[in-house]
């Protein structure tokens, strides 16, 4: 049974962010943000068609500007927020007209972060006349800004973990800032914060919600550290100096295992760490021969693991070794009653080991994302930097070792 | 014819007289014939009819002469022989008479004999009967005397024991009490002898109770403990019990001497005063002990220098400790064994009782021996100088040669090769880790050198300083790399012939254990081959690995410059330097792969799988400390405000010197390596082809609206026709390859972080003139230039995408600010 050939959508412009829409359980959708400096930037709906390999997209306008990180609210399909990078050329436009030095330092890039909602006929828009959404693209209606005026330069946003979609958590330079969001999401206010402090200018890179011990923490990444901080007290609770040789790009949680994360970065491995014993890596990949920057856990089979590289490379790896079904344990018990044929069938299986199930090499671009799918637990995106999103799947035969 | 007429007529003579019976049957049927005139039955009658009748007158006339003369021949013939016959009759009968008279004069003298005889016979019985009283009473006289001695000699012996006892002549005393201690034990009944015995038993008791004494005593020599055993023996004293006594004498006696050793062993002051008393007593013992023995050597060593070296001690522990075991086992053999076989006690099962003690013995103090043996052997820390050690060695497994000779069944000897075996292993052990703390301390002097002028030329820029410095410092520095790898290679390749030199004493024929079989077989193959010599280049391709693991975080620790080096000295080791390290240790140890052994392929692809991965590490070093630079470079610099481009940045200058400098220090090490073939205006292609490019990023900073896809579609087409580029992947063992693998990790590093930035107009142009001139300078370095080319067009490709106002410089611009540097 040979898998079904991977799914390739261009988009017209570079692109960096990618999600899936995380409210989702039934459609197959992701959203991607593009990074274009001089057009309006846009956010493009894709609808993959799993029985018929068909991908259906809608774009929405992204006038803020150009997109770094895009989150859907795990609670509302409409909701999401994104990171945007917004030039404020026109300052430097007016200094100029008011004949000021050509060297003003008013003209600057600012990232934001920012609360969005789709419209809410986009779906009907865009099925009637696929042609004309293109031309006439409908626009993102903002909900509110994550701007409290005093932090600004925001990584990431986080949305909390399989919550009632209220509370975020953005990662600005050194900042990290917990979010209520009220009345509709309209409006947004800062409930507590955490400090990362120390020598020189500290900046988070990346960072990732812990959906285990009542989403009351957060792994942050900055430079080459990870750490774990504790958002009753924000405090820090670990941190991995030196997690990895250069700089932590990404950061993953097992969905099941509460202690395990997985991270990736400028040195080439991800690595996966057991934060109660932060002196050592659990396991090491080095499969990726250029900067890994990003690495998804499954949702559901927590042993396959998702990379993404500027090698242009997506890799899948089967972890069985520390993943929270060891080999057997899938077996129930009635499936055990059912016969000793079964059984002798099981047997003569041989466990899988921790292996690369496949190198997947459609891009030709360093690859920046990858996400799984919230509907489909086998299937998944990845974005490269020239606007390629591929959709693949698991191959059959390892799902199939899996189910069964 | 005389005779046979004779013979005929003897048998006629015979035929008359009847005396031929023999032939009578066969007669019969002639004489029968009454007609033969031979014949018994002949009838004249018959005869005469039968002639008339059948003869004529001729005839008849004829056989009447011929009868006429036989008639007369006969009648001659019986003449003669009446003649003959007479004249002997006649002597017989004068000699029969003769003999009648001769016979007469006899009888008479054998008369008187008889007479005579029975004279003598009346006279002897007369003698006989007289003397009869007389010689019966002489016997039984000589039969008291010889009695009366015997008693005489019992009753004398109490007084005569106690004067041996005075004169301490043992051996008589016993002599003369094993002669009569039959007797008296027979006749104890008799209260006289009792009282006798019991004298005698008194004195022997004393005897024997003083020769206990002087046996216990100890100071005896070894003859008269002997004798005084052997008289023991034969006092039946039991003989288990002089054995446990004579061995219990020996052992404290042994035991002064190991004490003696173990003081040598454990110099510290407390052991000092621990071995203060031993020492005092020794004198003692070694003056009551006879000048054969070895002891006086023992008092005259009190240790005074607390470490005496191995072979000395060895030495002592032969001298003293063995030999005088060996005294032992002679006399003890000979007292118990040799002797009680020859004598009466044989049957009494005590030679194996004996044996089987001494075994014990021996084992028991051989063992402590050994033991402290062990312990200084273990103390042999050091791995100066080994023939030390192998002499002493050799010498303890020679002198237990002969314990063995005299104690053939003990395990004394097994157990002293085991020992020898034992230290021989430990001895590999630590000439390994010798060898390997050797490697340590030589690669810690590498690294110090390579420190060293890096200091000195830190000022000026980077290879030229590190050559010119080099080359100033002139001989007092020979730190330029390809001297400092022949140097740490040829001195690890010294250090393990020496070390092979040394452990090749252990096999050299003139050692006594040399010829055993582990020494010829296991030593050599899996004691020397696979744990000394496989283990090092191990060890060495293991060490060279752990750089690149534990350094690889952030590597900072290890100089690079160290990394390359070690990288060519595995590359060195799998192409020649193992092959012949392995070949000189089989030669020299004639290695018998009975065992099987790891062979030279499997350690070559150790070691150049250790050279490829320091390699590889090594161009991750490297490209990362460029990488560093460059990100540094572009993320702290605020792109959207920077000036118009007058110069290229400094950084870029940078990263061509270091660039070239690490292009001369690999070229130090590896060959050129192949490049794609340049075309002989290599620069101009090079520049027609960055120009193309930059048309390219031109285009791309200018496209409209209506065509946004255009600039992905031109690189999306280029990157068709070009291979993927891996960026951390593996690199030959050459310059180009080396250099190439750098440069390709520090070009994407700055590809990437454009990528994250945004650009104003100047900050693209700022890029476009840094692409240029790293373009201008860094194509002659690789395998390929498209490579360059290509990383460098994404660069400012990219970077042209990031800007916010993309207005690229004139070509020609950038070449001027490029050229003016």
């Amino acid at each position: 049974m040979e898998d079904d050939a991977p799914v390739i959508y261009g988009l017209e412009f570079q692109a960096r962010a990618l999600t899936a829409q995380t409210a989702e359980t039934d459609a197959i959708r992701f959203l991607v943000g593009t990074q274009s400096l001089k057009f309006d930037n846009q956010i493009h709906i894709i609808d993959f068609d799993d029985e018929n390999n068909i991908i259906n997209k809608n774009v929405l306008l992204h006038r803020a500007g150009e997109i770094w990180h895009i989150g859907a609210s795990p609670a509302d399909k409409a909701v999401l927020t994104t990171c945007y990078n917004k030039s404020e050329s026109r300052c430097f436009l007016l200094s100029r007209l008011r004949s000021l030095p050509l060297r003003s330092s008013d003209s600057r890039v600012v990232s934001c972060a920012a609360v969005w909602r789709m419209p809410s006929d986009w779906e009907t828009g865009s099925n009637e006349s696929p042609d004309d959404s293109a031309h006439n693209p409908q626009t993102l209606e903002l909900l509110c800004h994550l701007d409290d005026g005093a932090h600004s330069n925001a990584a990431c946003v986080l949305w909390e973990p399989m919550g009632d979609g209220k509370r975020v958590i953005s990662l600005a330079d050194n900042h990290a800032l917990l979010w209520d969001l009220q009345e509709s999401s309209t409006q947004a206010t800062v409930s507590s914060s955490a400090t990362l402090e120390g020598k020189g200018q500290l900046k988070f890179t990346s960072g990732k919600w812990s959906p285990h011990h009542n989403c009351s923490q957060l792994a942050t990444a900055n430079d080459t550290a990870i750490r774990g901080w504790d958002l009753r007290s924000m405090s820090q609770i670990y941190c991995i100096e030196n997690a990895h040789g250069q700089l932590v790009r990404d950061l993953d949680f097992n969905p099941n295992r509460q202690y395990y994360l997985a991270s990736c970065g400028d040195d080439c491995k991800v690595k996966f760490w057991d934060v109660r014993n932060v002196q050592e890596p659990v396991k090491t990949l080095e499969e990726h021969s250029h900067w890994v920057w990003s690495v998804r856990y499954n949702h559901s089979h927590d042993q396959l693991v998702l990379t993404a590289s500027s090698d242009s490379r997506l890799i899948l790896s089967n972890m069985v070794s520390i993943s929270s079904e060891p080999f057997g344990h899938l077996v129930d018990d009635e499936e055990l009653s059912e016969g000793e044929e079964n059984h002798h069938e099981d047997k003569g299986k041989e466990p899988l080991q921790d292996s690369v199930v496949s190198t997947f090499e459609e891009h030709e671009d360093s690859v920046y994302a990858a996400e799984w799918s919230s509907a489909d637990p086998w299937l998944f995106a990845s974005l490269s930097y020239d606007g390629r999103l591929v959709i693949n799947r698991v191959p059959r035969a390892l799902k199939y070792r899996i189910l069964l | 014819m005389e005779s046979s007429r004779k013979r005929r007529v003897h048998g006629m003579l015979k035929l008359y007289y009847g005396m031929n019976e023999e032939g009578k049957a066969a007669e019969q049927a002639k004489s029968l014939d009454p007609c033969d005139i031979n014949g018994p039955h002949f009838d004249h009658e018959v005869f005469l009819n039968k002639l008339r009748r059948e003869c004529s007158l001729a005839e008849l006339m004829d056989q009447e002469t011929c009868m006429v003369k036989q008639i007369r021949s006969l009648d001659s013939d019986m003449q003669t022989l009446v003649y003959e016959n007479y004249n002997k009759f006649i002597s017989a009968t004068d000699t029969i008479r003769k003999m009648k008279n001769d016979f007469k004069k006899m009888e008479d003298e054998m008369d008187g004999l008889s007479a005579n005889m029975a004279a003598i016979t009346d006279f002897s019985a007369s003698i006989s009967g007289t003397l009869q009283d007389q010689h019966a009473q002489i016997t039984k006289l000589s039969g008291v005397h010889t009695l009366l001695r015997k008693l005489q000699f019992l009753f004398e012996l109490p007084a005569r024991l106690n004067k041996c006892l005075e004169l301490q002549a043992f051996a008589q005393a016993v002599r003369s009490h094993r002669r009569a201690r039959c007797v008296l034990q027979q006749y104890s009944h008799l209260p006289s002898f009792k009282g006798i015995q019991d004298d005698c038993h008194a004195i022997m008791d004393k005897l024997a109770q003083e020769l206990r004494q002087k046996f216990r005593d100890g100071g005896s020599s070894a003859k008269d403990l002997s004798e005084c055993v052997e008289l023991l023996l034969q006092l039946d004293e039991p003989a288990e019990e002089l054995c446990d006594k004579f061995l219990s004498h020996a052992r404290s006696r042994l035991e002064l001497e190991l004490q003696a050793l173990e003081a040598e062993i454990t110099p510290c002051p407390s052991a000092s005063a621990v071995k203060d008393p031993p020492a005092r007593r020794l004198p003692s013992a070694a003056a009551a002990g006879s000048p054969t023995d070895n002891l006086p050597k023992t008092g005259a060593t009190p240790s005074p220098t607390s470490n005496t070296d191995i072979l000395e001690f060895i030495d002592r522990g032969c001298n003293e400790f063995v030999s005088s075991l060996c005294l032992v086992i002679t006399s003890y053999q000979e007292l118990f064994i040799t002797h009680a076989q020859t004598g009466e006690l044989a049957s009494k099962n005590i030679p194996q009782m004996a044996s089987a003690k001494l075994n014990a013995f021996v084992d028991d103090l051989a063992a402590r021996y050994f033991s402290l043996v062990e312990r200084r052997i273990q103390e042999e820390k050091g791995v100066g100088d080994n023939s030390l050690l192998v002499r002493a060695l050799d010498r303890f497994h020679r002198r237990l040669q002969a314990v063995t000779k005299l104690l053939p069944g003990s395990a004394v000897a097994h157990r002293g090769t085991e020992i020898v075996m034992r230290a021989a292993t430990e001895r590999v052990k630590q000439y390994l880790s010798a060898l390997q703390s050797f490697y340590m301390d030589s690669l810690t002097d590498v690294r110090q050198a390579l420190a060293t002028p890096r200091l000195a030329g830190a000022s000026g820029p980077g290879g030229g300083a590190h050559f010119g410095g080099a080359a100033a410092s002139g001989r007092d520095a020979p730190t330029s790399l390809p001297e400092l790898l022949s140097s740490l290679s040829a001195s690890i390749l010294n250090q393990i012939k020496s070390v092979l030199a040394s452990v090749h004493l252990f096999t050299a024929k003139d050692i006594t254990f040399s010829n055993k079989p582990y020494f010829k077989g296991e030593f050599c193959s899996q004691g020397v081959r696979e744990s000394l010599v496989v283990n090092f280049i191990k060890f060495v391709c293991q060490s060279s690995r752990q750089f690149c693991d534990n350094a690889g975080d952030k590597g900072g620790s290890t100089p690079p410059a160290l990394l390359l080096l070690l990288s060519r000295l595995c590359l060195d080791y799998e192409t020649s330097t193992i092959t012949y390290i392995l070949t000189l240790t089989d030669e020299q140890f004639l290695v018998q792969h009975h065992s099987p052994v790891t062979p030279v392929t499997t350690l070559c692809a150790e070691a150049r799988e250790a050279a490829q991965k320091l390699l590889n590490h090594y161009v991750k070093v490297q490209g990362l400390i460029i990488s560093q630079m460059l990100r540094k470079s572009v993320e702290t610099r605020d792109w959207v405000n920077t000036i118009e481009p007058r110069n290229v940045r400094a950084v870029m200058k940078r990263v061509v010197e270091d660039t070239t400098s690490i292009d001369v220090q690999v070229g130090l090490l590896y060959e050129e390596g192949v490049r794609k073939a340049h075309s002989s205006d290599s620069s101009k292609r090079t520049f027609s082809v960055y120009s193309s490019s930059r048309q390219q990023a031109r285009y791309a900073a200018s496209y409209t609206p209506s065509a946004p896809m255009d600039t992905n579609l031109l690189s999306n087409i280029h990157k068709l026709f070009s291979e993927r580029i891996d960026i951390f992947s593996s690199v030959e063992f050459n310059k180009v390859s080396v250099i190439t693998g750098i440069i390709k990790i520090s070009l994407k590093t700055f590809l990437e972080c454009v990528r994250l930035r945004t650009f104003g107009r100047f900050g693209l142009q700022q890029i476009q003139v840094d692409c240029h001139y790293l373009q201008m300078y860094l194509w002659r370095f690789v395998s390929d230039e498209n490579l360059v080319h290509f990383l460098l067009d994404e660069i400012v490709g990219s970077s042209a995408h990031r800007c916010l106002d993309p207005a690229p410089m004139e070509q020609s611009v950038i070449e001027v600010i490029c050229e003016r540097g």
